[in-house]
């Protein structure tokens, strides 16, 4: 099903997030100078521009602070995943990151509901997507 | 530098809207700049500055300069700017800073697009996605209605908006736009089909979500002083501020409150003026959450409180504050940067007066509020028919 997705977009930025989730783990940046945590990977913290960053792996738990649900497919290539989940995850470290929800139940999904990292295989790599937390 | 009461708004001009297929983007920003010429009784040879913004159905390199080869002009001033929606208001602050600065004297501003014909609606739809982040939000097939359905979730969960509520925004646009002679849409909405439409992104439906319109917009400023000498009768700037928060909606700091409270608190300061002494609001509507959010952001009700604000008739032509009179992004026009143009165009018209059933009465005062990306780029502008 996510043979024509997109596959994740490897930069300087961004390689050793992608190579982690290829691996199945969710790392996130950490500022070793004032301790802030970002999501979105970049050059420097955003807090206090700091260079010096350290990657850390994240427990891949979290909760949905907003979600829609998609119906009309913005590409060509999600046409065949319609109707599917996207929402916003605020992670327990955290920082908020998009992604969709996926497996049981995830079009019945509320805010506030408890999730946890999953990963969907894209080309030679893999994105993070989130799952229900079971009761 | 306080700008108020320094620079006047003297022309504004609207191309044809709708579809419009005889005409590129840059014809329609052409016929618009004429048309907003005519109105300012000026001569060609009077525009020494040119600010535009950007278009996806001609994604031109330097659109500023593009512009003005276009139109023949040689300005001393010139630029693109691009900071999505917010574009025009913030190229007016420009303009309105350059002017009482002495870099320029009269500043053409326009933007547009050939959104309906330029491209087709699955293109549209696929090019806007640009805004979203390209490695981190769009591997997930999030669309721009998307992210504005997740802001308008977070509303609902916090403060009890409903469905209706949202609906009421685009019942609201399409009532004022049957008043408007040059509105894309010509026929009546009624909450029932708001409601019955094609469902895009949770809980939005088509009729929340803006137009895909062929159409340019056009003003003209100067300073006060040059304004004096003109035929056409000046609109002042009173006050006006803008404020960034992010570009992603990953990155936005909350989903309720947004940079329009900073931006519209700077323009009030400017002003002297607070929410109460505005007569209109031109709002941005590219999804009917987006009013609703700047309502409250901008002071006019409390947060948690614009739903029942609209679904009580205030915001409309009659009520207690008018919003969107010429039926906004939802039902007048939208094509890239001119949605939010025309705002400024029509709080200009209604500041001089004399458009009959549309026309709010004892208009003087009105505030305009453009944003960009996902309620990313703020910038509100307070203008009011007398220098205060
Ligand atoms: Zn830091």
């Amino acid at each position: 099903m996510a043979d024509n997705l997109p596959p994740p977009t490897i930069n300087a930025d961004s390689a050793q997030y992608w190579e982690a989730a290829r691996r199945e783990k969710l790392v996130i940046r950490k500022c070793r100078a004032c301790d802030a945590l970002h999501f979105m990977p970049r050059a420097v913290c955003p807090s206090c521009w700091s260079h010096d960053l350290e990657w850390v792996e994240a427990t891949g738990r979290g909760k949905i602070h907003s979600f829609t649900i998609i119906r009309r497919a913005p590409l060509p290539a999600f046409v065949d995943r319609v109707p599917y989940a996207v929402a916003l995850i605020d992670l327990s470290e955290g920082p908020r990151m998009m992604a969709n929800i996926v497996g049981e139940n995830a079009l019945n999904i509320r805010i506030g509901d408890e999730v946890e990292v999953t990963f969907e295989r894209r080309g030679e790599g893999a994105v993070p997507q989130f799952k229900l937390l079971s009761a | 530098m306080s700008l108020r009461n320094k620079i006047a708004i003297v022309g504004v001009g609207e191309s044809d809207i709708g579809k419009v297929p005889n005409m590129t983007g840059l014809g329609l920003n052409a016929q618009a700049a004429k048309r907003a010429l005519d109105d300012a009784g000026l001569k060609v040879t009077d525009i020494d500055g040119l600010l535009t913004a950007y278009s996806f159905t001609e994604p031109y390199f330097m659109l500023g300069s593009v512009m003005c080869e276009y139109l023949g002009l040689k300005p001393r001033y010139n630029a693109s700017m691009v900071v999505g929606g917010a574009s025009p208001a913030v190229m007016l602050k420009h303009a309105a800073e350059a002017i009482a600065a002495g870099h320029a004297e009269t500043v053409l501003i326009c933007a547009g697009e050939n959104r309906a014909s330029g491209q087709t609606r699955d293109q549209a739809v696929a090019a806007l996605l640009a805004v979203g982040h390209p490695y981190f939000e769009q591997p997930y097939g999030p669309s721009i209605p998307g992210f504005y359905a997740m802001i308008a979730q977070r509303h609902m969960a916090e403060y009890g908006t409903t469905r209706e509520h949202l609906a009421q925004v685009a019942v609201t646009a399409r009532r004022h736009a049957l008043l408007h002679p040059n509105a894309h849409m010509k026929k009546p909405l009624a909450m029932e089909d708001v409601l019955a439409a094609k469902p895009i992104a949770d809980p939005l439906g088509m009729f929340d979500c803006c137009l895909l319109s062929d159409a340019g917009g056009a003003f003209i400023v100067t300073s006060a002083e040059r304004a004096r000498d003109l035929p056409s009768r000046p609109i002042y700037l009173l006050g006006i501020g803008e404020y960034h928060t992010h570009e992603h909606l990953l990155c936005a700091p909350s989903l309720t409150e947004f940079g329009a409270s900073v931006s519209g608190q700077a323009a009030y300061a400017m002003a002297g003026l607070g929410p109460s002494d505005m007569d209109f609001a031109e709002l941005y509507d590219c999804f009917t959450i987006v009013p609703l959010i700047e309502l409250e952001e901008l002071g006019f009700c409390k947060r948690g409180e614009s739903g029942a604000f609209y679904a009580d008739g205030k915001a409309a032509i009659g009520g207690e504050l008018p919003v969107n009179t010429h039926g906004g992004m939802l039902s007048h026009a939208h094509a890239g940067a001119a949605g939010g143009l025309f705002g400024i165009v029509e709080a200009v018209r209604q500041l001089r007066g004399g458009l009959g059933p549309r026309q709010v009465d004892g208009a003087e005062t009105a505030l305009v509020h453009n944003e960009g990306g996902i309620l990313s780029s703020h910038c509100t502008l307070i203008l009011a028919n007398q220098q205060r």
